[in-house]
């Protein structure tokens, strides 16, 4: 595998006191779409705003780590450098396309706002651009849906827009937080074929966040998985998913429904207990207080990452070889 | 298309509301004591003398009718004859219209020059210096009554500074536009405490959206962000805001142009209101009535215009 486009390392995002992202490392190539799991809180929405240093006040702050992009750390980088990045090296997809669209500004206007900051473009060719844009990610009628105000979009027709806002000046990383939750679960599919396809085409490298397993097993090479603010597993999306060496991991997989949990009829399993908040972590494994194979060691001693059947691991009893 | 009927039938839907602002017009003016023949004649005047004059203006006639002449007079347009000056009040509303409506035009004017550069100081420093000063002042300007700080503005501008007139309304334009900016300013202040709060509150709530941290995911600048996106979604409840207050400046030009001595609207109605001259108080009543009306009218269809999300 060629040098990462993107490598994270000991990523620290803390608010006050509080560790939001407790030292998360992963690495991004060329073309890739690592796929970002967690249930609510876990860190990963923190993570990536991080990536893209939009962290939502002034009270939450990068702490710690490196975020490499080609020369730049952009966890050092000064602001007005770090401005030039967004939306030209890192485009960034939200979840809730309506309330994320400027409502009194044409959608085409929108998209051409990045081209006119970075490109310098005149107005009219910023304007063409978009409408070829709009083509690319999938509205019918481009030229006409330009003039559109965000109102007059359906649900997944102002995702496409979102998403063509971020490509506009062509970034090699797409940062996708969420994009398909908003959405209905045929949307949500179109949805993720285009980012597919947009892959494909422009060779572009996706993270995308999200709480759904089923999303991530549709897209994504690889996976990391968050817990607690740390990344308990990561590693090639079907290892992953066919046999998962985290306990937590295999919690998550067996909740889905239609994977190898609860048949038709019977209740989804789930897991028991509630995950922390970041002022009441638990000492040594943080996921310790819900884990059906929790020993001493798990309560006194934090797990560290480790190299284990071709993925990253962090837990003192993975799930190798014996079956639980 | 739906805009167009909205222009078209939105005024015919007011018309109930000017009939109910008539009746309660007439009504009102009725209800104060005193009798308008008396206080024109005074205590000279003998009882044949008054019979006459209070034939001559209809007001021996029974109520309803007297409400029919003044419906009648006023779909004439002429809204008939002043008791006291005795000549049509449509030419003493025109003589006297022009200073109401600059004083008007002029503290909306000035009082969004002094809002919006205040309210984006505020927002934009929020929890800092600038914003607890612009605070303090827009709280202090809600609390003071228009015509003490008009005479305060006129004790320190014009007697100890002399910059401006201390009241009258001039003769050529710029002597004119000189003699108002203190009672331009006296409403401005107080109007731009309100718009002020206002807006400083929509900033920030727009500061925070979602829309502008995609604006600033799509690498545009903070001055950016809020100029071509923070300030227009402000700035659309500020048209009604604006337009809500209209009665509210009405009723503060009255005030106003007692306490500078402009030959306005407002200070007619006060005259004709102590001379019991009741055609012209009914007049100038029905004016500002229309006037709010009119103004709550253009303002539903500013915001259209600003804000396509709005229907009408």
């Amino acid at each position: 595998m060629s040098a990462p486009l993107l490598s994270v390392r000991d990523l620290r995002v803390s608010a006050g006191p509080l560790d939001l992202v407790d030292g998360i490392s992963f690495d991004l190539g060329q073309g890739e779409i690592l796929g970002l799991v967690g249930e609510s809180g876990s860190g990963k929405t923190m993570a990536c705003r991080a990536l893209m240093r939009l962290l939502p006040s002034r009270q939450v702050a990068v702490t710690g780590g490196r975020i490499l992009l080609g020369d730049d750390d952009l966890a050092a980088l000064p602001e007005a450098d770090m401005r030039r990045l967004r939306g030209h090296a890192l485009g960034m997809v939200f979840q809730n396309p309506a309330s994320h669209l400027d409502p009194v500004m044409r959608i085409g206007d929108q998209i051409a706002e990045g081209l006119r900051l970075h490109r310098g473009l005149d107005r009219k060719a910023a304007w063409a651009a978009a409408i070829d844009l709009l083509a690319q990610v999938g509205i019918p009628d481009p030229a006409r849906r330009a003039r559109n105000y965000p109102h007059e979009f359906s649900g997944g027709m102002r995702q496409r827009a979102m998403i063509a806002v971020a490509l506009s000046c062509d970034p090699g990383i797409l940062i996708a937080d969420e994009p398909t939750t908003a959405l209905d679960v045929t949307v949500q599919a179109q949805i993720l074929r285009l980012l597919l396809a947009l892959r494909e085409a422009r060779g572009l490298a996706i993270v995308l966040i999200s709480h759904d397993l089923g999303v991530i097993a549709q897209t994504c090479d690889r996976i990391a998985v968050m817990y607690a603010g740390r990344i308990v597993e990561q590693g090639a999306k079907t290892d992953i998913l066919r046999r998962p060496l985290h306990p937590y991991t295999q919690g998550l997989i067996r909740c889905q429904p239609g994977e190898d949990g609860g048949g038709p009829g019977l209740p989804l399993p789930t897991i028991a207990g509630q995950p922390p908040s970041a002022g009441e972590m638990p000492a040594g494994c943080r996921f310790h207080p819900r884990c059906p194979r929790a020993s001493e060691t798990c309560r006194r001693e934090m797990p560290a990452p480790h190299a284990l059947e071709g993925r990253i691991v962090a837990c003192h009893h993975p799930l190798t070889g014996e079956v639980p | 298309m739906d805009r167009f009927r909205f222009v078209l039938f939105r005024p015919l839907q007011l018309l109930p509301v000017l009939i109910g602002i008539s009746i309660a017009t007439f009504a009102l003016v009725r209800s104060i004591p005193g009798d308008p023949v008396r206080v024109l004649l005074g205590p000279r005047g003998t009882p044949e003398a008054i019979a006459r004059i209070r034939q001559q203006f209809g007001l021996d006639e029974p109520l309803w009718r007297q409400y029919f002449y003044f419906v009648e007079n006023l779909l004439d347009g002429r809204m008939g004859k002043s008791i006291v000056y005795k000549i049509e009040i449509l030419d003493l509303v025109a003589r006297r219209i022009e200073p109401t409506l600059a004083l008007v035009a002029g503290s909306v004017l000035l009082s969004l020059l002094l809002a919006v550069p205040l309210a984006t100081l505020a927002a934009r420093n929020r929890g800092g210096l600038a914003d607890h000063l612009v605070r303090l002042v827009s709280t202090s300007g809600l609390g003071l009554p228009a015509f003490w700080l008009g005479l305060m503005l006129i004790i320190l501008f014009s007697i100890h500074l002399d910059l401006f007139p201390v009241a009258g309304y001039g003769e050529t334009l710029a002597d004119r536009l000189h003699h108002l900016v203190l009672p331009c300013l006296t409403i401005a202040l107080a109007l731009s405490a309100v718009l002020t709060r206002n807006l400083r509150a929509s900033m920030i709530a727009e500061l925070q959206s979602d829309q502008a941290m995609a604006a600033r995911a799509r690498g545009l600048s903070e001055g950016q962000v809020f100029r071509r996106h923070v300030l227009p979604n402000s700035l659309v409840p500020t048209i009604n805001l604006l337009a809500v207050n209209i009665g509210w400046l009405i009723g503060s030009t009255v005030v106003i142009e007692s306490v500078f001595a402009i030959p306005g609207l407002g200070q007619l109605l006060v005259r004709a209101i102590f001379a019991r001259d009741y055609l012209v108080v009914q007049g100038v009543a029905m004016i500002f009535a229309c006037a709010t009306v009119t103004v709550n009218f253009i303002a539903d269809i500013a915001t259209a215009l600003a804000d396509p999300r709005v229907r009408l």
